[in-house]
């Protein structure tokens, strides 16, 4: 009754082609944008409830890093459709890349600290998206699973990656854009929280756009069927090889705001490890393949579930903590099962049945 | 987004349902789960048990009760971040990691936020120089003082000399694992023996090149820095390859009896370091039994009472309830701060007379921290296994490690943190 596209007129071509042709939509989205922008930096600043710390570097953050990453490897696993686990490889790299930035280039913003360690991961990514270029399907995830297992090794064998600390630990020392602390312990809540907000908008646009133009079309094409594709004109190499940076970049992107921003020392065997891939890999699946809200909602299901269950087994059942995390194991993979069984398109599958659904409301024949 | 805001609303209500209360809270962040759960878990027993027995017997420390708010980590960074966020607001007194990589990860934030950090026989070395690093401690002992242990003890098996002789480093590749390569280059270097260093990466079930390796290499010794599940597999390879137990020896986070017991009688002579002793002979145990383990009080099965790790988790708690009475003593106030407990852990005395007051007597060592020393005093022993009587037995004093080899890489390491990070000098 209220959802519906009739009466909603579009008068030019750029009208017809937005993201959004449904007036509710637009209207949704700009919400959510103002209580992204507005509310929730507000909030943070007055600290109500004295949250402020717990939910952006407990919630907020891992929420808006793992999207960003999502996206990235949405990209190329759900339009171009190459199966990648080397996620956690890549964002290895991203941190890396920000950690050399960060400590060689002191009064580097921290905006270009990030946008570079994107592109070196970029750089990589297509060095191990070559192999695509004759694999493909399982064999392919198993060529990355190589990228995944060589970049871990090689962080932890070369001292210089780690400017030859004692212990292998890369620690983020204080940066700011325009004189606001990004990384460091003396960074604000919502300045980080805000700065990873206009990367991942900055992320989810670009490749939005991406998408819907030649290049997503193109890769969708080497998805759905290469030789198809091939035939009618479109470059194997150049197409694979351009998922791969794309992807890569943004997966760097993330892979540098997890070190520097949310978790401020990392080792990388221990956070970027093959976890992180399947993980990855999970949200994108649960989410939806080839949707870019598919993968903001499989980043939020997967990132949010546990600190959910969490906080209502331990902090309101007063559950003993094992017994909690055991549960939350078995509610989360029962609940991913659940979602796979009723809905195999992901989570963005359902909100687009829901949609259809809800055009038709309340009359359905 | 309809989970953010199921999120939004449970977090609010448990957030609204938990004010602070007038207690002295001990944080634990504790790991009873995944590929560390054999050895997290007697360490948080340990812990726990040790503050409800001080609020059942003496009401709390100075007449505030004690309360311990567990958080899981599951050894896991993130998981750690995820902890020190939900129980900082609650008047956490003093953070107790036990996991080397979120030492690293929350020493800026503790040192911002004002709480201190004990991380007893863990977490950065170089922490010792408190001129640095204002609101960490890491005494007793240290990883550089435990490697230097061990080859002390290596040279006196070699008769006072190992110049030609070799030691493999096998290691957990982690932060932990990492920390005493330097020292044992050091070592190696000045006492002219030959060092291998044999990575064994998480969660350390996978073992069988590094032991072919040493079953090729032979080497005189194996030092271990392992934890988890990895102290058990090696154990296991070293006897299948029969290398001489007496000549293995681990850290002291290698040395418990659930890394020997599923080796079984092989692992009979296995060595390893610790800095406070073992076994339940201390009047301190009787009554972790009366008030907590036959109350039914106690936190986990009461099954690792005496164990190497719980003694060491109750060791721990003890060293931070001293400072609580420290640091009640400095301010004149019973319900004391986090900054205040800071002073406390700063004035730290652990003598004979007061070790045998709280029932500890010759359980540790005696040390005195100051604002420029942090660390103690690094006095370690070694222990042995003897698996006919399942038991740990002491073998050596408690004896001081190569300080003029540590000392100038606690200085060198803490003088580039400090550069790095702006630090200026604390103490003067």
């Amino acid at each position: 009754m209220f959802y519906r596209e009739s009466g909603d007129f579009k008068t030019s071509y750029a009208k017809d082609t937005q993201t959004f042709p449904i007036k509710l939509d637009r209207i949704g989205y700009y919400v959510i944008l103002a209580i992204a922008f507005i509310t929730i930096p507000v909030m943070l600043i007055t600290d109500v409830g004295g949250g402020a710390n717990y939910w952006t570097n407990a919630i907020l953050l891992p929420f808006l890093i793992w999207a960003i990453a999502a996206i990235g490897l949405n990209i190329l696993v759900g339009y171009c459709g190459q199966l990648s686990l080397g996620s956690g490889g890549f964002m290895a790299v991203g941190a890396y890349a920000a950690y050399k930035l960060m400590t060689s280039f002191p009064d580097l913003s921290i905006f270009f600290i990030v946008i570079i360690s994107g592109a070196i991961t970029a750089g990589v990514g297509i060095l191990f998206g070559l192999p695509s270029l004759r694999i493909k399907g399982f064999y392919l995830a198993v060529a990355t699973l190589a990228a995944q297992f060589f970049l871990v090794w090689l962080f932890n064998k070369v001292p210089w990656f780690y400017n030859n600390s004692a212990s292998g630990q890369i620690s983020a020392p204080t940066r700011s854009i325009f004189g606001f602390e990004i990384t460091g312990a003396t960074a604000t809540p919502e300045a980080k929280y805000l700065f990873c907000l206009v990367l991942l908008i900055g992320v989810a646009w670009l490749a939005r756009n991406l998408t819907r133009g030649r290049i997503g079309r193109s890769w969708m094409a080497i998805r759905d069927m290469d030789i198809a594709a091939e035939i009618i004109g479109v470059a194997p190499l150049r197409t694979k090889l351009s998922a791969f940076g794309v992807s890569s970049f943004f997966i760097g992107i993330a892979g540098a705001l997890f070190f520097a921003v949310y978790l401020g020392a990392v080792e990388v065997g221990e956070a970027f490890n093959i976890n992180k891939s399947f993980l990855l890999l999970f949200m994108v699946i649960i989410g939806g393949l080839g949707s870019i809200f598919g993968s903001i909602i499989g980043a939020a299901f997967m990132v949010l579930m546990p600190v959910l269950l969490k906080n209502i087994m331990v902090n309101q059942l007063n559950w003993p903590t094992d017994i909690a995390v055991h549960f939350e194991f078995a509610i989360v993979g029962a609940l991913i099962i659940i979602f796979l069984i009723l809905e195999p398109h992901g989570l963005a599958q359902l909100w687009r049945l829901l949609k259809e659904k809800l055009r038709l409301w309340p009359f359905p024949h | 987004m309809k989970l953010t805001k199921l999120a939004t609303f449970a977090v609010t209500a448990v957030m609204a349902a938990s004010p602070v209360l007038a207690d002295l809270v001990f944080p634990s962040l504790s790991y009873r789960t995944g590929p560390y759960a054999a050895n997290g878990t007697p360490v948080a027993d340990g812990f726990a048990d040790y503050y409800t027995m001080l609020n059942e017997r003496d009401g709390g420390i100075g007449g505030v009760m004690t309360k311990v708010i567990e958080c899981e980590t599951g050894y896991s960074t993130e998981k750690g971040v995820e902890c020190y966020e939900s129980t900082k607001g609650e008047g956490s007194l003093v953070y107790m990691p036990l996991s080397t990589g979120i030492t690293y990860q929350l020493i800026p934030k503790v040192t911002a936020d004002n709480i201190p950090m004990l991380t007893t026989g863990y977490g950065r070395t170089s922490a010792a120089n408190g001129d640095v690093f204002s609101h960490v401690f890491n005494f007793p002992a240290n990883y550089w003082n435990g490697a230097s242990a061990a080859v002390n003890h290596f040279l006196e098996m070699a008769d006072g000399d190992l110049s030609g002789k070799s030691i493999a480093l096998v290691y957990h590749n982690s932060a932990y694992g990492k920390e005493p390569i330097r020292t044992l280059e050091e070592l190696a270097s000045k006492l002219g023996f030959d060092l291998t260093l044999l990575p064994v990466d998480h969660p350390g079930q996978e073992q069988k090149s590094q032991w072919l390796q040493i079953r090729r290499e032979r080497p005189d010794f194996v030092l271990m820095y392992g934890w988890g599940v990895m102290n058990q597999v090696a154990i296991q390879e070293a006897a299948n390859i029969r290398f001489p137990m007496e000549n293995f020896m681990g850290i002291w986070w290698s040395g418990s009896e659930n890394d020997v017991m599923a080796a079984g009688d092989a692992s009979n002579g296995y060595k390893a370091l610790t800095f406070h002793n073992v076994g339940t002979g201390f009047p301190v145990f009787d009554d972790i039994a009366s008030y907590v383990v036959d109350a039914g009080k106690a936190a986990g099965t009461g099954e690792h009472v005496g164990t190497v790790l719980y003694n060491r988790g109750m060791y721990g708690a003890m060293l931070a309830a001293e400072a609580v009475k420290v640091a009640q003593r400095i301010h004149g106030v019973a319900d004391i701060t986090p900054a205040m407990m800071r002073d406390g852990l700063e004035a730290l005395e652990i003598t004979d007379e007061n070790m045998a007051a709280i029932g500890f007597g010759g359980f540790g060592p005696n040390f005195k921290v100051s604002c420029e020393n942090h660390g103690g005093p690094g006095l370690s022993a070694v222990i042995q296994w003897d698996s006919a009587s399942q038991s740990w037995n002491v073998i050596s004093d408690f004896a001081e490690s190569d300080m003029s080899v540590i000392q100038p890489l606690i200085d060198a390491d803490s003088a580039a943190y400090a550069a790095e990070n702006n630090i200026a000098s604390q103490c003067n």
